[in-house]
C-alpha cells in the first residue's frame, strides 16, 4: 500500500493460498489492518480514537438491529413498544440502554477525533480528502442520531422534530413547503415516523460505507502523527499488526468499561426525563433541548435574535449549518507548513480557547433561552467563527514555529532538541511538514 | 467498426457536416435516459408530501360561546393546536395602540380579525420560529412581557394581537381561513 516497505501478503495455509487467489479478501485484511500496513511509531494515545468511532458504529449497528425486531414505528404503539422492549422483551432494557448511551459514545469519541485532527493538523495535505469525508461521517451521523431520537414518540421526540424540521421552514420563499415536504404532513405525526425509521435504518450503512473511503483516502498517505513529520524510512514505522492492534484493544477494553459504568449505573445521567411522556402535539415540554451533542450548534442557532438584512431565524439556521460547513475549508484556512500544533506555539493557545469556547457553547446550548446564557452564546458563537476566519489564518502567517525533528525516529530515540539543529555538515537535511 | 469505416471514406453525408449518425444516436439516447431518470425521481421525491387523507381539509367546527373576555381555549386544527381568544376591551386598545411601523410583521387588529368581531382573536398555537406551543391560551399561564403570547422554546413574545414583538420569531401567529357560522360558532378552515 502506501510505502514500499509494507509486507505483502504471503498465505501460509493451503486454504487462504486458494481463496487469495480467487477473491484477494485476506490480502486486503492484511494490507488494511494487518501486518502490511506500516503504522509511524510514535502515534500517541489521541490515535485511539478512530478505531473506537468504528467500535461505536459497530454497536449501533448490531444492537440497532435487535432493537428494530420489537420496535413498531406507528403513532399509536412507538412509545408503548419502546416501554415493552424496556420491560418484557428479555434484556431489552440492556439493548436499548446500550444504543442510546452508545449514541453519546459514538459522539465523545468522534468530537475528540475531530479535535485531535485540529490540533495535529491532520487536515493538512495530502489528507484533505480524509478529513472532509471525515466531516460527512459527522453529518450523516447527526441525521442518524436526530432521527433516531425520535423513534421512542415521547415529548422531546415529537417538539425535537417538529423544532428541528422548522429549520427548514426559514429558507426563504419554500421553506414552509420543504417542512411540509420532510414531514409529510403539517406537523409530526405517522407519515414522519415511519420515514424516519427508515431512515434511521438506512444511514448507519451509508455511513459504513464513507467510513471504508474515509480509511481508504487514509492509507494512501498514512496516518499523520504527533511531530507532523512525514514518515521517510522504514524504521519510523512499524507494522499496524500486532503493534496497534495490542494497543488499540487494551484500549478499547478501557473504554467499553467506561462506557459500561455509565450505561448500567446512570443510564438515563445523559437523556430527558420528558421523553417518558408520551409525545403530546398540544402542549410542548416548559424547556425543550435537544441530546447533548447538539447543544453547541444549537447555542449558536440561539445566539441569532435581531433581524439584520434577513430575518434572525434565517441567520440562526445559516449560522448552525455554517459552523460545520467551515471546516471543509480548513485544510486552506490554514496554510501554515508546519502540521503539528506541538510546534506551533501561537496555534496551540489558541486551540485551546477553542475548545473551552466550544464548550462553552455546548453549556449555554442546554440552558434555557434566556439571559445571560443567550449573551454568552453571542460571544461565544462571534468567537468560534473568528477563530476559523480570522485569528488562524492570521496565526498561520505569523506565528515563529519551533525546529522540527529531522525525522519521526530521531524525535523518538534522542530527544527532539538535538535534532532540532538546522542542516549540518553531514547533509543531513531536517524535514519538514511537506 | 464504423467508426473505422467512416474515417476514410468521405461519401457519407453526415461525415461532411461533422455529425455521425453514431454521435446522434449517442446524444439521442443519453439524453432520453436522463430524461428518463429525471421522470423516475419524481415520484420517489413527491412520495414524501403530504398524502391526500393528510391534505383533505377537515374543517373544525368551534362553540365559543363559553368563552369569557380575557379568556382563550387551545384546540386542534390540522392536527395542530388552534388558540381561540376573547380579548377585553383593554387588550384591544393595547393592540390599536402599536404603531404597524414599530412591527416586524405589520399588520392591524383589524386586518387580523374579521369584521365587526374585533375582541375574537383565531390564530394557529403554533410559533412561527420553529413551531413550538406558545404559552398564553391556558389560565394562569405566561403571557409574556407584551400580554398575549410567550413562547418558551427560544423566547419569542407576541402581543395581544398575536403579533411577534420580541425574539427570534419572523411573522405573527398565523390567522386560519375561518368564518362565523353563527355568532357563537366558527368554522375553521374551508367549509365543504
Ligand atoms: C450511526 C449509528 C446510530 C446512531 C447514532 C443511533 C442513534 C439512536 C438514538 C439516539 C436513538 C434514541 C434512543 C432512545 O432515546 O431511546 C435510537 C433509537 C433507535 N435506533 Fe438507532 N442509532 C444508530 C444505528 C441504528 C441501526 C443500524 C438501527 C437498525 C435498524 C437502529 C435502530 C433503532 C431503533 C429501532 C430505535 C428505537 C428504539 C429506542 O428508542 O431505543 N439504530 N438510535
Ligand atoms: S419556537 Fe418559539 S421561539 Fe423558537
Amino acid at each position: 500500500m502506501s510505502f514500499s516497505w509494507a509486507k505483502a501478503y504471503e498465505p501460509k495455509h493451503p486454504l487462504m493460498r486458494w481463496l487469495d487467489q480467487r477473491l484477494p479478501l485476506p490480502r486486503l485484511v492484511y494490507g488494511a489492518v494487518g501486518g502490511g500496513y506500516p503504522v509511524p511509531r510514535n502515534l500517541n494515545y489521541w490515535w485511539n480514537f478512530g478505531v473506537l468511532a468504528g467500535l461505536a458504529l459497530t454497536i449501533q449497528i448490531v444492537t440497532g438491529i435487535v432493537l428494530a425486531m420489537h420496535y413498531v414505528a406507528s403513532g399509536d404503539l412507538a412509545f408503548q413498544s419502546v416501554e415493552h422492549i424496556m420491560r418484557d422483551v428479555n434484556e431489552g432494557w440492556l439493548l436499548r440502554y446500550v444504543h442510546a448511551n452508545g449514541a453519546s459514545f459514538f459522539f465523545i469519541v468522534t468530537y475528540i477525533h475531530i479535535f485531535r485532527g485540529i490540533y495535529f493538523g491532520s487536515y493538512k495535505a495530502p489528507r484533505e480528502l480524509v478529513w472532509m469525508l471525515g466531516l460527512v461521517i459527522l453529518l450523516l451521523m447527526m441525521a442518524t442520531a436526530f432521527m433516531g431520537y425520535v423513534l421512542p414518540w415521547g415529548q422531546m421526540s415529537f417538539w425535537g422534530a417538529k423544532v428541528i424540521t422548522g429549520l427548514f421552514s426559514a429558507i426563504p420563499v419554500v421553506g414552509t413547503s420543504v417542512q411540509q415536504w420532510l414531514l409529510g404532513g403539517y406537523a409530526p405525526d405517522q407519515a414522519t415516523l415511519n420515514r424516519f425509521f427508515s431512515l434511521h435504518y438506512l444511514l448507519p450503512f451509508v455511513i459504513a460505507g464513507v467510513v471504508i473511503l474515509h480509511i481508504w483516502a487514509l492509507h494512501i498517505p498514512g496516518s499523520s502523527n504527533p511531530t507532523g513529520v512525514e514518515v521517510q524510512s522504514e524504521q519510523d514505522t512499524v507494522p499496524f499488526h500486532p503493534f496497534y492492534t495490542a494497543k488499540d484493544g487494551w484500549f478499547a477494553s478501557l473504554c467499553i468499561t467506561l462506557f459500561a459504568l455509565v450505561t448500567f449505573y446512570a443510564p438515563n445521567y445523559l437523556g430527558h426525563a420528558d421523553n417518558y411522556i408520551p409525545a403530546n402535539p398540544l402542549s410542548t415540554p416548559a424547556h425543550i433541548v435537544p441530546e447533548w451533542y447538539f447543544w453547541p450548534f444549537y447555542a449558536i442557532l440561539r445566539a441569532f435574535t435581531s433581524d439584520f438584512l434577513l430575518p434572525a431565524k434565517l441567520w440562526g439556521v445559516i449560522a448552525m449549518f455554517s459552523a460545520i460547513i467551515l471546516l471543509f475549508f480548513l485544510p486552506w484556512l490554514d496554510p501554515s507548513p508546519v502540521r503539528s500544533g506541538n510546534y506551533r506555539p501561537t496555534f496551540k493557545w489558541f486551540f485551546w480557547i477553542l475548545v473551552v469556547d466550544v464548550i462553552v457553547l455546548g453549556f449555554c446550548g442546554g440552558r434555557p433561552a434566556e439571559e445571560p446564557w443567550v449573551m454568552i452564546s453571542q460571544v461565544a458563537t462571534m468567537y468560534y467563527f473568528a477563530h476559523f476566519l480570522i485569528v488562524l489564518p492570521i496565526i498561520s502567517w505569523t506565528e515563529k514555529t519551533l525546529p522540527l525533528p529531522s525525522s519521526i525516529t530521531a524525535s523518538v530515540l534522542h530527544g527532539e532538541a538535538a535534532e532540532a539543529a538546522p542542516i549540518d555538515m553531514s547533509g543531513q537535511r531536517p524535514a519538514t511538514a511537506h | 467498426m464504423a467508426t473505422v469505416e467512416h474515417s476514410n471514406g468521405a461519401h457519407s453525408a453526415g461525415v461532411e457536416d461533422g455529425v455521425r449518425r453514431r454521435d446522434f444516436i449517442n446524444i439521442a439516447a443519453v439524453s432520453a435516459a436522463g430524461v428518463a431518470g429525471l421522470a423516475t425521481l419524481y415520484p420517489l421525491l413527491n412520495q414524501m408530501n403530504p398524502s391526500a387523507d393528510v391534505l383533505a381539509l377537515a374543517s373544525t367546527e368551534i362553540d365559543i360561546s363559553a368563552i369569557k373576555p380575557g379568556q382563550a381555549v387551545k384546540t386542534i386544527f390540522r392536527k395542530q393546536p388552534l388558540f381561540v381568544r376573547h380579548l377585553t376591551p383593554q387588550e384591544i386598545q393595547a393592540a390599536n395602540q402599536v404603531p404597524l411601523s414599530e412591527l416586524r410583521d405589520p399588520q392591524s387588529l383589524a386586518e387580523r380579525t374579521k369584521p365587526g368581531k374585533a375582541q375574537w382573536l383565531v390564530t394557529m398555537g403554533v410559533c412561527t420560529h420553529l413551531g413550538c406551543v406558545p404559552l398564553g391560551a391556558g389560565e394562569g399561564e405566561n403571557r409574556g412581557p407584551f400580554g398575549g403570547y410567550f413562547c418558551p422554546c427560544h423566547g419569542s413574545a407576541y402581543d395581544t394581537a398575536a403579533r411577534i414583538r420580541r425574539g427570534p420569531a419572523p411573522k405573527n401567529l398565523e390567522v386560519p381561513d375561518y368564518s362565523f357560522k353563527s355568532d357563537t360558532v366558527i368554522t375553521v378552515g374551508k367549509a365543504a
